[in-house]
């Protein structure tokens, strides 16, 4: 015989269970979810300092890029703060800062290792925004970690200032509204490099690509393919190969009897300096075919990676956001504070980190808020000058930001240790600029709703 | 026809590296019975073996650099090209070669130490223990090797007299479009003189007559009054030192970083099953087997009718010899088997 227990005020054990267990689970779940009963996600007005969330590789493949990066988020930092020389905080047109931390609230910074993982990345961005507070996201070095975090920033209202990112889907067809990227993209790399590629190369040509398969590899393929037909090439094949294979040389070998005259290698990091190592060590470089001189090209360069394909790299043309031999003013005040502090000139990948820590400290200090349905209007169609490219503009329909792009090629006669890529022509802005709305590039940015 | 001839160089290429590696994973597991998880990381240490041979060589002197301007910088010029000149400068050049004579004693002292420092502990264990704790040594030895050489591949190039291309084609009357670098061909004929080392070894000394009786019944061998377990141990610094010059030799080929290890690791542990548990030539043949099987499945026309078929190749033949002769290709019945 069994009898209900029940206590004197009615409540049952199972109903103190039910009523228990319901409000534990509303106590923990993420505030993000229920962001819209608050002004916005980790308001930090109440506090004398702001957290902003450094979220990079410092495992895996990009380790050394990502350690790059955050060297140039904790100088940043540190300049926000109002110590050391400023660096590009001197040269920045216009700005709101006032080098005493961001509204008078000092910057902090916690930070989380993306693995080169979406799912890792995505994690520790979760933990910083939840358990640390975070009010703003940054980094990168992979455009799948870069999308993914950037959706996952969207859902949670927080502002996601993307670090090195190159796939045309980051402001493309995965834009949000809380999304910015400073660094370019494949389309921007295909105009950029494709009319150098016809002076150096002229029109005849017939291109060989090997691509890394996955969002950013499909995009710079899909580029730099557009801009070689439009130029009269023809496309040999494009052959998707497992992102980081290790051994290409399967995949070189048939380019050698393919008839092709151009190496296209859609490959970064890793498997950029093996693919163009062994692609040399195939002899292709020395190749003649159709009667011209056998070609390769590597459209998005970076000075790390360069380093690990030493020789190799000499006379390649590619394409770069920044390069540390740049001579305008805002150029050589990162560059001199940079190097002051660790003894090496900034990649393009720490380079366009610093600027974005800046541009979203800026935009705070112009706005007045940490609101960050504030912070994003005053970041849409923001232009400044002074960062290293020239005159730059956040273009409001997708966050993309527009500046002068350059065409690198690897230097033959480097005059310091440093020097491994030369510019051979700075593309004007307005030759890479595209319609937002561009077939494969329209999306929808969403709603800032705090 | 030219294609099909790359193709195979390419495969036998690869092959050697991977049935290098499965040698050594069969002599360890034929004689110690451990399922060594960490003999990828012995490949990529002896990979890194070739890159501290090369950074000794060229210590260096630290110079001011004059042409940065913009801060204090400075450049390093090897001691040995500043005491020796053009001669310093040519040991430089021919690193990765020499560093096979710093290779060999080190990755044997590194086995010997892997092995009496934590292995032998194990022996008594299941094999789910052993692949746990040598999983979990590989990645502390990956992750010292990160900390000391940081995540980017390493440079380690061939020397310049061999850093080219032979016109093979135009050697063997086919077309001039033929070539194959000189390195990889070195690599082929490295690999094929290391495996017949050892297989020399096992069979023509009486060292080698011990091991060979101790995997086939390690007890009666013991029971004859035999010290097994210190043989065997000796097993294992050779297998460390196959798989170290494997690594050594790689580097002109794939510069090396701190994960080379493991991305061989598993594609070697298939090699050792498709071989057959145990068997020395099942290794071997079965790493050359799956080698070129890898490279024919990359080609374009292949792909075209089984699009992806490059990156599944060698699990989808392990399956179908697994199915066919469950012990693997030379696998025999009762050897490795309870």
């Amino acid at each position: 015989m069994s009898k209900k227990v029940s206590q004197p005020n009615g409540w049952t054990r199972r109903s103190v269970l039910k009523t228990g267990l319901g409000t534990a689970a509303m106590a923990g779940a993420p505030m993000f979810f229920v962001r819209n009963a608050h002004a916005f996600t980790n308001d930090p007005s109440s506090g004398s300092t702001v957290t902003l969330g450094f979220n990079v590789p410092q495992t895996g493949a990009y380790a050394d890029e990502g350690a790059d990066e955050l060297r140039a988020y904790q100088l940043a930092v540190k300049h926000l703060n109002g110590e050391g020389d400023g660096g590009m905080m001197n040269t920045m047109q216009p700005s709101s800062l006032k080098g005493n931390g961001i509204l008078g609230k000092k910057v902090e910074y916690v930070t989380g290792d993306t693995q080169t993982k979406s799912d890792a990345a995505r994690a520790s961005a979760k933990r910083m925004i939840e358990k640390d507070g975070a009010i703003m996201i940054t980094g990168g070095s992979s455009s799948g970690v870069a999308v993914a975090v950037q959706s996952l920033c969207q859902e949670a209202g927080v502002i996601f200032m993307a670090g090195l990112t190159h796939s045309n889907d980051t402001t493309g067809k995965d834009r949000r509204k809380y999304g910015f990227r400073h660094f370019f993209n494949t389309e921007m790399s295909g105009a950029a490099l494709g009319p150098v590629l016809e002076s150096s190369f002229g029109n005849d040509r017939t291109a060989y690509h090997l691509t890394a398969d996955y969002t950013w590899g499909w995009s710079q393929e899909g580029s730099i393919k557009k801009y070689t037909e439009a130029l009269g090439w023809k496309t040999n094949a494009a052959v998707r190969t497992p992102l980081g294979a290790g051994d290409f040389s399967q995949y070189i070998t048939p380019v050698l009897n393919s008839g092709a005259d151009v190496l296209v290698l859609n490959h970064y990091g890793k498997d950029m300096v093996n693919s163009l190592t062994q692609a040399v060590q195939f002899g292709l470089r020395d190749k003649q075919v159709n009667g011209k001189d056998f070609q390769i090209v590597v459209p998005l360069f970076s000075r790390l990676m360069a380093q690990g394909a030493g020789e190799n790299i000499k006379g390649i043309y590619g394409s770069t956001n920044w390069n540390w031999s740049l001579t305008d003013e805002g150029s050589q005040a990162f560059v001199k504070s940079f190097g002051a502090e660790y003894g090496f000139p900034p990649s393009q990948a720490a380079h366009t980190c610093y600027v974005q820590t800046l541009l979203y400290a800026n935009a705070i200090e112009a706005a007045g808020t940490f609101n960050p349905c504030g912070v994003i209007e005053v970041l849409e169609g923001f232009k400044f000058d002074g960062m290293g490219n020239g005159a730059t503009e956040y273009r409001a329909e997708d966050h993309q930001c527009f500046k002068d792009v350059l065409v690198v090629q690897g230097n033959e006669s480097p005059s310091s240790q440093f020097d491994l890529l030369k510019i051979v022509e700075v593309t004007p802005r307005a030759k890479v600029e595209y319609s937002p709305t561009m077939e494969g590039y329209a999306g929808d940015l969403g709603e800032c709703v705090a | 026809m030219d294609a099909i001839f790359l193709q195979t160089l390419n495969g036998l290429d690869k092959g050697g590296a991977y049935a290098l590696i499965a040698l050594g994973l069969t002599l360890v597991f034929g004689t110690l019975g451990v399922v060594n998880f960490a003999h990828g990381a012995l490949f990529m240490l002896g990979a890194f073996c070739a890159v501290t041979f090369q950074k000794i060589l060229t210590l260096s002197k630290k110079v001011k650099d004059e042409s940065i301007t913009f801060f204090d910088a400075y450049k390093e010029i090897p001691y040995l090209e500043i005491w020796f000149g053009d001669t310093g400068a040519a040991i430089i050049d021919w690193a990765v070669p020499l560093s096979i004579l710093m290779a060999i004693p080190v990755m044997l002292l590194i086995g010997l130490i892997m092995e009496r420092g934590l292995i032998q502990y194990f022996y008594k264990r299941t094999h789910a223990e052993q692949i746990l704790v040598t999983f979990g040594l590989a990645i502390v030895i990956q992750e010292i090797i990160k900390s000391f050489f940081g995540a980017n591949p390493i440079p380690t190039p061939a020397p310049d007299v061999i850093a080219g291309s032979a016109n093979i084609g135009s050697w063997i009357g086919l077309s001039d479009s033929l070539v194959y670098p000189y390195w990889r061909m070195i690599y082929l004929l490295f690999a094929l003189a290391v495996i017949g080392a050892v297989f020399a070894f096992l069979q023509f000394t009486t060292f080698g007559m011990v091991v060979r009786a101790g995997m086939a019944d390690r007890e009666t061998v013991a029971l004859l009054g035999i010290n097994v377990e210190r043989r065997f141990t000796i097993v294992f610094g050779i297998a460390a030192i196959v798989a170290g010059l494997a690594g050594v030799m790689y580097t002109p080929i794939l510069p090396p970083d701190y994960h080379i290890g493991m991305d061989f690791l598993v594609l070697s542990f298939v090699v050792v099953v498709v071989g057959g548990m145990g068997s020395l030539p099942g290794a071997v043949a079965a790493g050359f087997l799956l080698g070129i099987l890898q490279s024919f499945a990359s080609m374009n026309e292949v792909k075209s009718i089984f699009p992806g078929i490059d990156q599944i190749i060698i699990y989808l033949v392990a399956v179908v010899i697994l199915l066919v002769r469950p012990r693997g290709l030379l696998g025999r019945k009762g050897v490795m088997e309870d």
